[in-house]
């Protein structure tokens, strides 16, 4: 591995969340893997807890910030002024947190709730903006050993990663590109993908299913339609609908979708020429191994005319 | 000084609320007040004859009136006090209607403010000196800057009328945005038919100069007497050697220059002459594409030039003019809708914009006049209008209506099904907006008649499937989520202030609102005027109109400069400020201040320097007389004397 390209070493307090603990445990591990690589140390919050995810703001904001800004003020108090966390649902709650604390008609009260002492110094971001705003294309362009030359990916973006934008604060409300820009440094081609941030469907899936399969049923469609051989995610509900549920919304739509669906940091680690048992790729429904047959495919292309340049 | 003071009731407007005959009583016992009584209409013909007859009875030598708002009938009462033989500045108003009895009903309360306001004016009153004003000629030229139908129509009518017009338009050719349009609601009339020849009418007054691809640099002086630096941007062609032949424009082997006169849906030569009816009619380059600026070589228009007009060593020229007038007609831009990353950012070549559609439309314009999609060069089948694309939506700070929009579509949409009758043509709306003559009957024919499916609700997204676009909106009447492909997508773009709107205003020292569209100077009194004098206001520059309305503005700001400059000269406002050269220590301190430049230094034969106002010049804010240390400026009719007793009386 060509050290001299490693940059300069970052730390920041990693919040895993409960999905990435479970359901997108490979999420987790690529991300840590992917970090390690480009030179960034995850300080996982010690003691972290719960964020409160959805029925907590939808009982209470106040509560849901104080969830979150346990784990804010414990990240705090190991000296971290940036956290950040992969999955959206968590970001937002931690976003959440922080404007509470930040509104002078609500700060007694969650300070009160939250008991720790607390300044407010911290920043919550995502791995996006970890990678595309702190890191940079050009670092993650020079850390590539095996370019996803042959690939043609589309990145899905989801609803929430850049929305509502004055909350988020991060790529295009509508039309996003950190994840295009990050897929073309790792050497994929990355067509136009019209519904980027259409909605999967979110949390229906567990209690009207017809309606992720009919939403998530015309993503699956559009980016066939553009070419894509995969999709790229950054968000476990978003990869769980396309990924999990592409068996349904087939039988919805009555189609044979065979569409693998990885996040974009397992991605990024098959570039940087990690094993894809390390990213946790044998954990997806919807196999990958095409895939990876053309990425070794043309990895012995490029040894054969002597291999391709870090 | 002896003073007579009568308080209105304006019917029960005041005496409801304020106990008027109390009032007037009380007057009786402020200093100087000889005569004190409470009137029901003060401001009718008896009204003012009774003040008339008290003041020769009574002697007086000032009075005030408690009534309503000065804005209202300062002037009337004014008048008043002068036909009886007093000084018009030896009057004074207290405001006792919205100021009082209008924005409270506690009549105790309200009859004891109403006192104190009396009072005051009374106090001020007694420091009041007649005042005079002075004559300067009027310079009976005019300018207008921007020739779009609305200037056109204001510089035709006054040069009718016989005044010399200085007509200021920055592209190379007049006509404005009407000069791109096809046809025109709701007659579906030919554009250029209409305003054609109102183009060449201009280029042939004698009494009108016009200077094209020409900017106004800079403006002084005040109404009446005008000073005005024009700058006449170089084309590097000799406009009074080139014929227009075009010679020079088929030749010139740079394709690449941007079209905006197509609206960027064509290119340019790098020489062009932007349309064939234009005004003038001469060519011009664009510096950034010429091959002789760029590569430094080329050339070919200068040989090819059968009258040798081309000069690549043209500089910006800087003329001066001096007019008693101006008329802004700056009209309009049209709104960005790249804004707009749910429409595709701007993306996509088959969503257009509105103005991008009549070019289409043009038999002058990029096709012939024959529909075709901007991406592949077919005929559309489907064509999508989406209205109010960048207007109604606070979220992209345009909340207004631009008003046109929804005309304007429903006109598209005829053209289109006239030029291609197998279309189908879809219209998204919020609401639709006809108020004009004839207007709401020219959108129902394109329903009726013309079979154009009008749907209810906003789109929330178009978005390319194959080499299509999708238009996926809410139908709200239905209650439902639609979803139409179309060929071609038009976006009913809503209208801005023109590009650059704002320093122009600086320059001319006229307001604007916040979204840079020109303020008239009462929204429904005087809506031709600014609030400085002499400056007037044509067409969409002050808030999205149509031709008809752009016209009659344009006519109207004519008659209002033919008003003004029906007398030889103006009186100026003796309310201005005025220096004591005895007090004045010359420090100069009110020149930095001043923000009309209406003071400058002079040097006494003592060689002492003093300040001096340029009465003309001066707009009486103020600024100095609060800036001077030793008070030597004053401004007339609001001297530190004055303002002192009114607030020894409010304090006292
Ligand atoms: C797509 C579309 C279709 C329309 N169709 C119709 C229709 O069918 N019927 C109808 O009644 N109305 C229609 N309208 C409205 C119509 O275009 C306007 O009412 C009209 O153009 C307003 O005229 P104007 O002279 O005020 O402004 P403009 O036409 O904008 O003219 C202003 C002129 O001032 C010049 N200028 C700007 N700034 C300066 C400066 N600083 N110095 C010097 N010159 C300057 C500009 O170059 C321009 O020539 C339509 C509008 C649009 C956008
Ligand atoms: S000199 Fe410039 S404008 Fe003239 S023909 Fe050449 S490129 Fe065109
Ligand atoms: S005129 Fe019609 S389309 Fe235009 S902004 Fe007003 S309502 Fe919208």
């Amino acid at each position: 591995m060509p050290v001299e390209l490693k940059p300069k070493k970052t730390t920041v307090a990693y919040y895993q969340g409960c999905s990435l603990e479970q359901m997108a445990s490979e999420f987790d591990v690529s991300t840590r893997v992917v970090c390690d690589a480009l030179g960034v140390e995850l300080v996982e919050i010690p003691d972290w807890s719960c964020c409160g995810s959805t029925p907590a703001h939808s009982y209470d904001p106040l509560l849901s910030a104080a969830l979150s800004g346990r784990n804010l003020a414990i990240a705090e108090q190991q000296g971290f002024d940036v956290v950040m966390t992969p999955c959206p649902g968590c970001l937002k709650a931690l976003k959440g947190a922080l404007k509470v604390f930040k509104d002078p008609n609500k700060r007694e009260a969650f300070l009160e709730i939250l008991q720790m002492p607390f300044q407010g110094n911290i920043q919550a971001v995502s791995n996006l903006q970890l990678y595309f705003e702190t890191i940079g294309t050009e670092a993650i362009r020079n850390r590539v050993t095996k370019p996803l030359t042959s690939l043609s990916i589309v990145p899905y973006y989801g609803c929430l990663i850049s929305r509502p934008p004055d909350f988020m604060q991060f790529d295009d409300p509508e039309n996003p590109i950190s994840m295009d820009r990050i897929l073309e440094a790792l050497g994929a081609s990355v067509p136009e993908f019209p519904f980027k941030t259409e909605c999967c469907g979110a949390t229906y899936g567990v209690t009207r299913n017809e309606i992720v399969g009919k939403l998530t049923g015309r993503i699956l469609d559009m980016a066939n339609r553009v070419g894509a051989q995969a999709i790229a995610v950054s968000c476990p509900l978003c990869q769980q609908n396309l990924d999990l549920r592409q068996a349904q919304v087939n039988r919805y739509w009555r189609r044979d979708f065979h569409m693998p669906v990885l996040y974009i940091s397992q991605f990024m680690g098959l570039a940087f020429g990690v094993e894809p048992e390390s990213l946790g790729i044998d954990k997806l429904f919807v196999e990958a191994d095409s895939l990876l047959d053309i990425l070794s495919r043309e990895g012995e292309r490029d040894q054969s005319v002597g291999g391709k340049m870090a | 000084m002896r003073i007579g003071v009568f308080v209105c009731q304006c019917g029960t407007n005041i005496a409801g609320t304020v106990d008027t005959e109390a009032v007037a009583r009380r007057a009786m016992e402020y200093a100087d007040v000889v005569y004190a009584t409470s009137y029901v209409y003060t401001c009718s013909e008896p009204g003012q004859q009774e003040i008339q007859r008290r003041i020769k009875e009574m002697n007086l030598q000032g009075v005030v009136v408690a009534a309503c708002s000065p804005r209202m009938h300062e002037p009337t009462f004014r008048r008043a006090v002068e036909r009886a033989g007093l000084n018009r500045y030896m009057f004074e108003m207290a405001n006792i209607r919205e100021h009082v009895s209008w924005i409270s009903t506690d009549k105790e309360a309200n009859t004891r403010k109403a006192m104190e306001l009396v009072h005051m004016a009374v106090a001020k009153l007694r420091f009041n000196q007649p005042l005079f004003s002075s004559k300067v000629p009027i310079n009976k030229r005019v300018l207008i800057i921007g020739a779009g139908v609305a200037g056109i129509q204001a510089a035709l009518d006054c040069s009718d009328g016989g005044l010399d017009v200085v007509l200021v338009e920055k592209n190379p050719s007049i006509g404005g945005k009407m000069a791109q349009l096809d046809k025109t609601f709701p007659t579906i009339d030919c554009s250029s038919c209409i305003l054609g020849p109102k183009m060449v009418d201009i280029s042939q007054k004698e009494n009108v100069t016009l200077h094209a691809c020409s900017e106004v640099e800079s403006v002084s002086g005040y109404v009446g007497n005008f000073k005005v630096q024009i700058r006449k941007k170089a084309t590097y062609v000799n406009w009074n050697a080139c014929t227009g032949c075009g010679e020079c424009v088929r030749k010139c082997p740079s394709r690449k220059a941007p079209d905006p006169f197509n609206e960027h849906l064509a290119t340019a030569r790098a020489i062009n002459i932007p349309f064939p009816q234009a005004i003038p009619k001469k060519a011009a380059i664009n510096r950034d594409y010429c091959l002789h600026f760029t590569k430094g070589k080329c050339g070919v228009c200068k040989k090819i030039c059968p009258v040798n007009a081309i000069d690549y060593d043209m500089q910006d020229e800087l003329v001066s003019e001096e007019v008693g007038a101006i008329i802004v007609a700056t009209g309009f831009d049209l709104f960005d809708h790249s804004v707009y990353g749910e429409y595709g950012g701007g993306r996509y070549p088959d969503v257009i914009s509105g103005l991008q559609y009549e070019r289409i439309l043009s038999a002058s314009g990029p096709f012939g006049g024959h529909i075709r999609r901007p991406s592949n060069g077919r005929e559309p089948r489907d064509i999508v209008f989406i209205a109010c694309v960048g207007s109604r939506d606070a979220s992209v700070g345009r909340p207004y209506c631009s008003g046109v929009c929804c005309m304007y579509i429903a006109k598209q949409a005829i053209l289109t099904r006239d030029h291609l009758p197998d279309s189908n043509c879809y219209v998204f709306y919020m609401d639709i907006r006809s108020p004009g003559k004839n207007y709401d009957e020219f959108v129902r024919r394109a329903q009726e008649e013309y079979g154009v499916q009008y749907i209810r609700g906003r789109v929330g997204k178009i978005y390319p499937r194959g080499d299509r676009m999708v238009v996926q909106g809410a139908d709200t009447l239905l209650g439902i989520q639609v979803e139409v492909e179309a060929d071609l997508v038009v976006l009913a773009t809503g209208v801005e202030a023109s590009a650059g709107a704002g320093e122009l205003a600086e320059k001319l020292r006229i307001s604007y609102d916040q979204y840079g569209f020109y303020m008239e100077s009462h929204p429904k009194l005087r809506p031709v005027e600014t609030n400085t004098a002499g400056v007037f206001l044509a067409g969409a520059c002050q808030g999205p109109k149509d031709i008809p309305a752009s016209v009659a503005q344009g006519s109207a700001a004519a008659a209002k400069v033919q008003a003004l400059f029906a007398r030889d000269a103006i009186e100026t406002d003796p309310q201005v400020a005025l220096v004591n050269e005895r007090t004045c220590v010359g420090c100069l301190k009110c020149i930095m201040v001043c923000p009309f430049g209406a003071i400058q230094s002079k040097t006494l034969r003592d060689g002492s320097i003093k300040a001096e106002v340029l009465a003309s010049v001066c707009q009486g804010c103020g600024l100095c007389n609060a800036t001077c240390p030793p008070k030597a400026i004053q401004l007339q009719h609001a001297t530190d004397n004055q303002i002192l007793a009114e607030l020894n009386i409010l304090c006292a």
